[in-house]
């Protein structure tokens, strides 16, 4: 009964968080990933890019709301979801046209398109602040949890409960959704087998026939797409606040890093790497162990490897590691 | 137009817009941006040595400016009652136990047979060494914690005189730099970026939480200053005195008295520093650097050693925004890691660098200054330009969300000019030569 209630504590505050934080991340990397193989540079603007389109969907999620206008159990997000991406896909595209292109044409070096990509931060930035402000907004709504701690409880008798959130849940379906689509479309159509074909070399791609500028457009509404979900399910399960989204810059980067830049398979492992990881490090084990020990035998303290506050410095660790012993990634990704 | 002659003009023209502050809001507003601007354009030269000089990609600039932020407290700050005999000796006996383990661990790594063995050698000494640091450390940091956590609770400082701190803060930010390039190097740039982002983070966490250090985020206040407190001044009969045949009041007075004195310090250190970077662009090593940056491969066959190169130089150019964090901290009196934003302290000091001209040290002394005035007065141009527009419209949400909007064009501006600067004029309002 008590190894029972350690894994159920076990799942409930590390295995079921770390699955949609890792999704999250997944998703984020994904998008890094994708602009690191096609357009050949590390996007700096992503997290202010998962930002603007979380920022599209918020508004349009409280436009609905003000009409009336839900889900039922679901949170309205999800309806308004297809608008914020189409919102981002179009501001993408047009920082496309108006910055990158310029530095695409003149084959620019990498780093400079990077401190482009700073610059395209800041406006990006200054855009969420000035539109949606700096403050936190919570904007989930319908039913809170799939199943409570307290009905859990109820059904199993157990001491402890476990909670499944909607927003996890949905969170996980959604990546998974997602994914298969993004990968049916790699594998399966004209298009994605082109941009698959440009990201591995350019100028064999060129002499095919495939067009450059449409690989590229394609290339930013995925990326637009992956980034607007990502940061959705990522507002929906805490909050939004555009600077969170800039932070989430680090962990995403060791994702797609830890992965192998340039591979979407990498890309999703590393962010469960790097999600697993950050939760079990920085959680409290004494409740587990003292389930999971024989009488007595539980430890003192809290047992916690490294306060919630060093989560950072996890990722990073981990990401330094995997530079050290295998620079390409787990995945065989680029290494320029 | 000789090159000179604009150089000056450029110079000429920052001096202007601050005498402008000066003169349409209060001088002590345009002594605020000139000192903080002295102290940005030490942080561009710093980014400048590296970016300009080596081509090394670092963003992690706001870490490297918070650990001179951290020198100047223990360098300056008297030391607490008690805490080296409570748990001083445990907490450096702690962080020694931690050092060893990971110099076992790489000794392990680089000296044992490749194999199982070794994997397992070194994960052993690592858990190891974990659980015994955390045994000598926490005890002895939750000792230091207890003393007086009302108004001290941290180690305290050496009571040194606070001028002290500015080449420590240097000493703290190279060692850290030390530490990440001998990792981060000689992989690939972005990787670098990587690295120095989230170093920069890290540190900040560290400061935010290791209460015992430097208080977290209940701050340190009360730094001693190289200048005297304005209420000295005030009473001091001489000093109003004076003041009065100038017209002035005592308050105002000792207030601009007490900027100047912080500009005329900031000046010298600045001054020395250009020199030196002068002077380093202009000497064989300098010239080695360059080349090594537009051609690493030839320079390589050359027989440079281009990783230790780099090194050397990411070093010296984090000490110098060390110092350059060491300073701000003086000037502002108290150590807030809160406020430690990257977008304030990395990516707009790579604007600086930017606008006013990489590889060029005067172009980014010239970014520092015209960038940080910049950077101040968007928000009440913002303001202004914000309720001009609508001045027209009828009052409303849409206007008063446009009227608190406005404080936050600073970040787009900042974004837009260095993307039509990149654009543009690619090589700064300064080119190197």
């Amino acid at each position: 009964m008590d190894l029972l209630n350690a894994i159920i504590t076990l799942t409930n505050f590390v295995i079921v968080p770390a699955i949609a934080y890792g999704s999250q991340l997944a998703l984020g990397a994904l998008g890094v990933t994708l602009i690191y193989g096609i357009l050949r540079f590390s996007n700096f603007a992503h997290g202010d890019t998962m930002a603007f389109g979380t920022m599209v969907t918020i508004l349009f999620t409280w436009l609905f709301q003000s009409w009336g206008i839900s889900l039922g159990v679901f949170p309205t997000a999800l309806l308004a979801l297809p608008f914020g991406i189409a919102g981002c896909a179009l501001f993408v595209l047009l920082t496309d046209r108006a910055v990158y292109r310029f530095y695409r044409e003149q084959k620019a070096k990498p780093v400079i398109l990077v401190i482009v990509s700073m610059g395209v931060m800041f406006i990006m930035n200054g855009v969420v602040r000035f539109i949606i402000g700096p403050d936190d907004h919570a904007f989930g709504d319908g039913e809170r949890f799939i199943i409570s701690a307290r009905t859990f409880r109820a059904l199993t008798g157990l001491e402890e409960g476990l909670a499944i959130r909607t927003s996890t849940g949905i969170t996980v379906i959604t990546a998974v959704i997602v994914v298969a689509l993004l990968f049916w479309f790699l594998n399966k159509t004209r298009t994605g087998k082109s941009m698959r074909a440009y990201s591995d070399n350019e100028d064999l791609a060129l002499l095919s026939g495939i067009n450059p500028e449409k690989v590229v457009m394609v290339t930013w509404i995925i990326v637009a797409a992956l980034a607007t979900v990502a940061g959705t399910l990522y507002g929906l399960d805490k909050s939004f606040k555009a600077f969170t989204y800039f932070q989430l810059l680090l962990p995403i980067f060791a994702s797609a890093i830890v992965g192998g830049l340039g591979s979407p398979v990498g890309a999703i492992a590393g962010g469960f790497v790097i999600a697993f990881s950050e939760v079990t490090i920085t959680y409290a084990w004494k409740k587990v162990l003292v389930y999971a020990l024989p009488d007595g035998m539980g430890p003192d303290g809290l047992v916690q490897l490294l306060s919630t506050d060093y989560k950072f410095a996890v990722s990073f660790i981990i990401l330094l590691v995997v530079l050290l012993f295998r620079p390409t990634g787990l995945f065989k990704g680029k290494s320029v | 137009m000789n090159e000179m002659v604009k150089n000056t003009g450029l110079f000429a023209l920052v001096a202007l817009l601050i005498v402008i502050t000066g003169v349409m809001q209060s001088w002590n507003t345009a002594l605020l941006i000139l000192n903080m601007g002295l102290i940005s354009a030490i942080m561009a030269l710093g980014v400048n040595l590296q970016w300009g000089f080596a081509g090394l990609f670092n963003v992690g600039v706001m870490g490297f400016v918070a650990l001179g932020g951290l020198a100047a407290v223990l360098v300056s700050m008297p030391p607490t009652q008690g805490a080296w005999a409570a748990g001083g000796f445990g907490v450096i006996a702690g962080l020694v136990m931690g050092a060893v383990t990971i110099v076992l661990a790489v000794l392990a790594y680089s000296r044992m047979p490749k194999g199982n063995m070794r994997v397992l050698v070194m994960l052993v000494i690592l858990i190891g060494g974990f659980f015994l640091y955390r045994s000598v450390f926490d005890p002895a940091v939750e000792a230091i914690e207890a003393i007086n956590p009302a108004s001290s609770g941290n180690i305290g400082g050496l009571g040194l005189p606070v001028l002290m701190a500015w080449p420590v803060g240097g000493l703290l930010a190279a060692g850290a730099a030390w530490i990440i390039g001998k990792t981060a190097l000689g992989l690939r740039s972005d990787y670098l970026a990587i690295a120095t982002l989230g170093i920069a983070e890290i540190i900040i966490a560290v400061l935010k939480n290791e209460d015992w250090l430097a208080r977290g985020v209940k701050n340190v206040v009360g730094l001693p200053r190289p200048v005297p407190l304005e209420v000295d001044l005030q009473r001091d009969p001489e000093f109003v005195e004076r003041a009065a045949s100038f017209g002035m009041d005592a308050v105002t007075a000792s207030t601009i008295y007490v900027k100047l004195e912080y500009a005329a310090l900031f000046t010298v250190v600045l001054v020395i520093l250009l020199w030196m970077a002068q002077k380093a662009l202009k000497s064989p090593w300098g010239r080695m650097m360059r080349a090594i940056r537009d051609n690493e491969v030839a320079a390589e066959a050359m027989g440079k050693d281009v990783t230790r190169r780099h090194l050397q130089i990411f070093v010296l150019g984090s000490a110098i925004c060390g110092i350059a964090g060491a300073m701000m901290t003086t000037l502002d009196g108290q150590l807030t890691p809160g406020t430690y934003q990257p977008l304030r302290f990395t990516f707009l000091v790579w604007v600086m660098v930017i606008v006013g001209g990489s590889g060029n040290n005067f172009g980014a002394v010239l970014g520092g200054l015209l960038i940080w005035l910049l950077w101040v007065q968007v928000e009440p141009i913002g303001l202004w330009l914000m309720s001009t527009l609508t001045s027209g419209m009828s009052d409303g949400a849409l206007k008063s969300h446009l009227m608190d909007s406005a404080a936050h064009m600073r970040l787009f501006t900042m974004g837009l000019i260095l993307l039509l600067v990149l654009r543009f004029s690619p090589r700064g309002l300064i080119p190197e030569k």
